[in-house]
């Protein structure tokens, strides 16, 4: 499902939604959400080929699993936090879309909290003590 | 089953429908049916989104190793 019909979907999806508001407003919202989904499901494929490329790079450069695991993760939190703020922010609730991207960031810290503490004992066994 | 467009279109026509049937019933005077009607229209669109969303939860815990 190349960028064509991506950009087509959401089109219909535009002209519908306008069609749909006056009529019916909760299918209205539903069609927005089907849109995401359908965008969302589409380029999965694409992140996943991007993931095993990164993977491949990683375990070449002996980078440590720990890490390829966490940046897989911390994408995929930013992946669900974006869907799910932006199709709260479309219904009108910007106060829980913000919420969500804020929950979103303190799961993405604490995926990061093992790293940043690797990080400060490298730093602190360089330093002559 | 979310491949193409053709799920928009089925939305729509549903609350199309559904909001016919409601005014239709409506001013005929049975006013409790038109509710149910339109509930009905919603409850059947809500598990066409519900199967979209699980399917796309699957795919991102199977891509993204939660």
């Amino acid at each position: 499902m190349d960028i064509l019909q991506i950009v087509l979907v959401g089109i219909i999806a535009s002209i519908l939604y306008i069609v749909l508001k006056d009529i019916n407003s909760s299918m209205a919202f539903f069609l927005i959400i089907v849109t995401g989904i359908i965008i969302f499901l589409s380029i999965i494929e694409q992140v996943a080929i991007i993931f095993n490329l990164i993977e491949t790079l990683g375990r070449n450069a002996n980078v440590s699993g720990l890490y390829m695991e966490t940046i897989l993760k911390i994408i995929g939190i930013a992946y669900i936090a974006e869907l799910g703020a932006s199709l709260t922010k479309e219904a009108g609730l910007s106060a829980v879309a913000k919420n969500i991207e804020l929950a979103g960031k303190i799961f993405i810290i604490l995926l990061a909290v093992p790293i940043i503490t690797a990080v400060i004992e490298a730093i602190i066994s360089f330093l002559p003590t | 089953m979310f491949t193409d467009a053709s799920i928009l279109f089925q939305i729509a026509g549903i609350g199309i429908i559904v909001a016919l049937i409601h005014t239709i019933l409506k001013q005929m005077g049975k006013e409790e049916i038109a509710q149910f009607a339109t509930l009905i229209g919603f409850i059947i669109v809500l598990v066409l989104v519900i199967n979209g969303l699980s399917d796309l939860f699957n795919q991102i815990k199977s891509v993204f190793l939660f």
